[in-house]
């Protein structure tokens, strides 16, 4: 159910556009007016979400302890994953955001008769998750050409390191390639694996056929339906210098892959994409184990009722004599 | 109560259902949860809502308003914690976390699945505190509140562990431990705790420990260990109680004042603070290490936490010491000082016998035993006669709570090191931060919800299995009052032969002291090896 919602919302996605350029003609709405709207939508809704997080106060401390803590200097503490300083909690969230740290313990677990378990190597969720966020991330920045005059080194780099293999063959992005086969991994994974099929929302089937409907319209411009790219490049500086202009002549297949871009962008700060900022505040990921050294105070602590020495002392007060242990008041 | 099925009867299957998890109704088969909380604990504790009740009855006899309640109880906990919120928001539901529950894994309940679970919440969640989930509904993944969402709230959410092993797979570290803890806040909020929890933290409360055991009692108990110590190695050990101006005040988990195995433990940390000569006491009001509370809410947590400062401060002693316990630790590590603290009437905490300074508790001012034991060998202050466990293969459970809460990993096992000869690790993926729960943790140790225990203890008791039959290892060390109790049932299920020992039981027996005579048995009164001749003998 939740597949066939998801790829119905993305037809239809596409069909608007392609109706809404091809047959009505509304270049300006969709070149201008909803990328706009869409960028507005992202920076506002995203800025929203994380002071809405950030608003909520991290009363105690609570890390997932990942290895040995610091306790004697004669212990090797495992500073990466239990870290005690901030300097070692950076070092962890590097870890996290750049590497998928906790993903790569994945491993599998097998019930066989008996009942006997074994655990079975897993490592590709990790592999390819981390290469669809790598290469989604470099596509990010090569598409900066657009955006920028003179284009900057970065985007430069980026360009010739995913070019590599471009000695070869002619034109090749390697991360045009990855992003397709990943998503296409992480999908199968989702209704070949049952447990993942069960726990499925459509919510998690949408993002990924926008993604893939995203690179392959991009890809289908790029090696067989070509655009004027001039005219591309015009479109997108207008936007980025705020002088919006739409010139006459770019095929709709860009449209189409524009829309897509900025429904991805406007869908992301209300959806699990958020996973983004998320993971940056997530408590148990981003906290030093250092609360036996250092006192962290809780904003909203209040007094709680307590049983008093004083009360325990006034109820068992006879039989305490009676076992001679030393009472406050005879 | 319900029998358990042997455990080759045991049916798991991993397969989830044909009908997708909101449309699974829950269960209540017997030996599958636990009992509810009784009139008199919840008044106790001045608990919502004392009432006589059973989770198997169709009325569990709720305010009329319980709904307001429980959404009213969200919306506050969104607002005080920030762990809540994103973990609610970030899930991508990729799955790494599916199959690291032990619960999952012993019964294949998808549900027991840490996503799931914390789905059960959020689906709520979504339903009435996010924008998507109002206008999409159920393709939003969210639905409404209802009785039967809240009676599979009780079952599932007392059926998690909190041991955090979920949390430790999880890209984004959300931790289904801390979705539990607010699941069980709320359904506290209209009196729905279980009994086995409610009820320690009501004898906590007013008794000073878990098991209710009066302040006699109590001194009596540890005298008559000091009786059995000396029946076995002929020296007589001087505890003291509530005694203002020791220099230390050892608290430790009730447990091991009274149940074997812990009670052999109990006997190992006598025996060594009368070696070493520590000025210690004992109090009767602060006699417990464990926290039930924690079971409950951060509020009873706090609540029966207070002591320990409260007593430390009214004996006026330079810093605690705390026994072998999991969840206590946790608490410690990670609440204590923020809830109770700060312990500024005490010291940094150092070693009297080696000078050590324990800067890794220099706030709130509390060593843990294997800590201080640890450093008490490295300083070579210990005589240690590692022989008199040989009649032990030995293994260590890592207690989730001490490694995923805490990272004390290498500090026991230095200690096993020492005072043991034949050590074997359970194989990698079992142990250190990956270790498995003993099945029933959390305030789920009771009798009638047996089947689930020795379920959720398969995947701890198939490692024990593994070096069972590899290195003949018989004896499972911890450091977990709780997992002292609960593992002996799971290994006499699963793995008959293999025994539990606490860390200090072990120390106790290698421990030689000063006046001894010859030892001929251990702390248990079982033949030492090698003795079993004379003992013979004697016969
Ligand atoms: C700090 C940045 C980020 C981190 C650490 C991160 C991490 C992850 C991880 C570990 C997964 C689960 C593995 C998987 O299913 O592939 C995931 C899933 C996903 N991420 Fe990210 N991510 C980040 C940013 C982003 C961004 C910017 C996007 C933008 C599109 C994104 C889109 C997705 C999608 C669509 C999935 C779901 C894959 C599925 O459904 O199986 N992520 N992310
Ligand atoms: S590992 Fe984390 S993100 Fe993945 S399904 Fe589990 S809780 Fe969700
Ligand atoms: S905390 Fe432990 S018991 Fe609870 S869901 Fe996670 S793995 Fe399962």
């Amino acid at each position: 159910m939740g597949i066939k919602f998801s790829l119905l919302v993305v037809a239809a996605l596409i069909a608007v556009v392609f109706l809404g350029v091809k047959v009505v003609g509304m270049y300006y709405v969709f070149g201008v007016i909803i990328p706009y709207l869409a960028i507005l939508t992202f920076v506002g809704g995203f800025v929203y979400r994380i002071m809405n997080w950030a608003r909520s106060p991290v009363p105690f401390v609570i890390p997932t302890t990942a290895g040995q803590q610091y306790s004697f200097p004669w212990i090797k503490q495992n500073k990466l994953d239990n870290p005690s300083t901030t300097a070692g909690v950076i070092g962890r969230m590097a870890l996290e955001v750049l590497l998928f740290r906790s993903l790569f313990r994945n491993s599998k677990v097998e019930l066989r008769d008996g009942p006997k378990l074994t655990y079975q190597w897993e490592k590709w969720l990790w592999l390819a998750g981390l290469l669809f966020h790598w290469s989604f991330l470099i596509i990010f920045i090569r598409h900066l050409r657009f955006f920028t005059e003179p284009v900057p080194g970065f985007v430069h780099l980026a360009d010739t390191l995913d070019g590599i293999l471009q000695v070869g063959l002619p034109g090749i992005y390697l991360t045009d390639g990855l992003i397709l086969a990943t998503v296409t991994y992480l999908f199968i994974r989702r209704v070949v694996i049952p447990q993942m099929k069960y726990i499925s929302l459509p919510a998690d089937y949408f993002p990924l056929f926008l993604i893939l409907a995203l690179a392959t319209s991009g890809i289908l411009m790029r090696y067989f339906i070509r655009v004027d790219l001039l005219k591309v490049k015009e479109l997108a500086m207008g936007l980025a210098s705020f002088h919006p202009t739409v010139p006459e002549g770019i095929g709709v297949m860009f449209f189409i892959h524009f829309f897509l871009v900025c429904t991805l962008f406007a869908y992301f700060p209300f959806s699990k994409l958020m996973h983004l900022g998320g993971v940056f505040l997530s408590p148990t990921r981003n906290m030093p184990n250092d609360s036996r050294m250092v006192r962290h105070v809780n904003p909203w602590d209040y007094p709680v009722k307590v049983h008093t020495y004083e009360e325990y002392e006034d109820h068992f007060r006879e039989k305490m004599i009676e076992a001679g242990l030393p009472v406050e008041k005879e | 109560m319900a029998t358990v099925p042997k455990p080759n009867e045991l049916v798991i299957d991993h397969k989830p259902p044909q009908t997708g998890w909101m449309d699974t109704p829950v269960v209540f088969r017997p030996g599958t949860w636990c009992y509810g909380a009784k009139t008199k604990n919840l008044k106790a504790l001045d608990l919502p809502n004392p009432r006589e009740w059973s989770p198997g009855d169709e009325d569990w006899k709720l305010p009329e308003n319980w709904k307001e309640i429980i959404l009213e109880g969200i919306r506050e906990r969104l607002e005080k914690y920030r762990s809540f919120k994103i973990f609610m928001d970030i899930c991508v539901r990729c799955g790494a976390c599916a199959d690291k529950c032990h619960f999952w894994i012993g019964t294949g309940d998808p549900k027991n699945m840490p996503v799931l679970r914390a789905e059960l919440l959020r689906s709520v969640y979504r339903n009435d505190f996010t924008t998507a989930g109002k206008l999409l509904g159920k393709m939003a993944g969210a639905r409404e509140l209802t009785m039967d969402v809240f009676k599979e709230w009780f079952y599932y959410f007392f059926q998690c562990t909190e041991c955090r092993r979920c949390s430790l797979f999880c890209p984004y570290g959300i931790d289904t431990a801390e979705i539990t803890l607010m699941a069980r806040e709320l359904l506290n909020l209209v009196g729905c705790n279980i009994d086995w929890i409610a009820g320690p933290a009501a004898n906590c409360f007013n008794n000073g420990n878990h098991l209710g055991i009066q302040p006699h009692a109590f001194k009596d108990m540890i005298e008559f260990f000091v009786d059995e110590i000396e029946a076995v190695n002929g020296v007589r050990v001087e505890p003291t109680f509530n005694r203002k101006g020791a220099e230390v005040l050892f608290i430790t988990p009730s447990g091991d004042v009274f149940a074997d195995p812990g009670t052999y433990t109990l006997m190992g940390y006598l025996m060594l603070f009368h070696e070493i000569g520590l000025d210690y006491t004992w109090s009767t009001y602060a006699s417990e290490g464990g926290n039930f509370g924690f079971f409950t809410s951060h509020e009873m947590m706090k609540r029966l936490n207070a002591k320990m400062y409260a007593e430390a401060k009214r004996l006026g002693v330079k810093w605690i010491l705390g026994g072998e316990c999991g969840h206590m630790w946790r608490v410690i590590n990670q609440y204590m000082d923020t809830m109770n603290g700060p312990a500024d009437f005490l010291e940094v905490p150092v070693s009297p016998i080696t000078g050590t300074r324990f800067d890794n508790a220099r706030a709130t001012k509390m060593t843990h035993i294997v800590e201080f034991t640890a450093d008490l060998i490295k300083h070579g202050k210990l005589k240690l006669d590692p022989s008199r466990n040989d009649h032990h293969r030995v293994t260590y459970h890592d207690s989730c709570n001490t490694a995923r809460g805490m990272g004390l990993m290498e500090e026991p096992r230095y200690v096993l090191k020492n005072v043991c000869n034949n050590f074997f690790e359970m194989p990698a993926g079992t142990t250190r931060e990956q270790t498995f729960c003993c099945g029933s943790g959390s305030g789920l140790n009771t009798d009638e919800f047996m089947e689930i225990r020795m379920r959720g203890g398969l995947p701890r008791a198939n490692a024990v299995q593994y070096v069972h039959d590899k290195h003949d290892v018989n004896m499972m060390a911890c450091i977990c009052a709780i997992d002292r109790a609960v593992l002996t049932a799971s290994m006499n299920y699963w793995v008959p032969g293999v025994g539990i020992t606490g860390v200090h039981e072990l120390v106790g027996n290698a421990l030689v002291m000063e006046g001894e005579t010859e030892r001929t048995t251990d702390l248990r009164g079982e033949p030492l090896a090698g003795m079993e001749e004379s003992e013979d003998e004697d016969l």
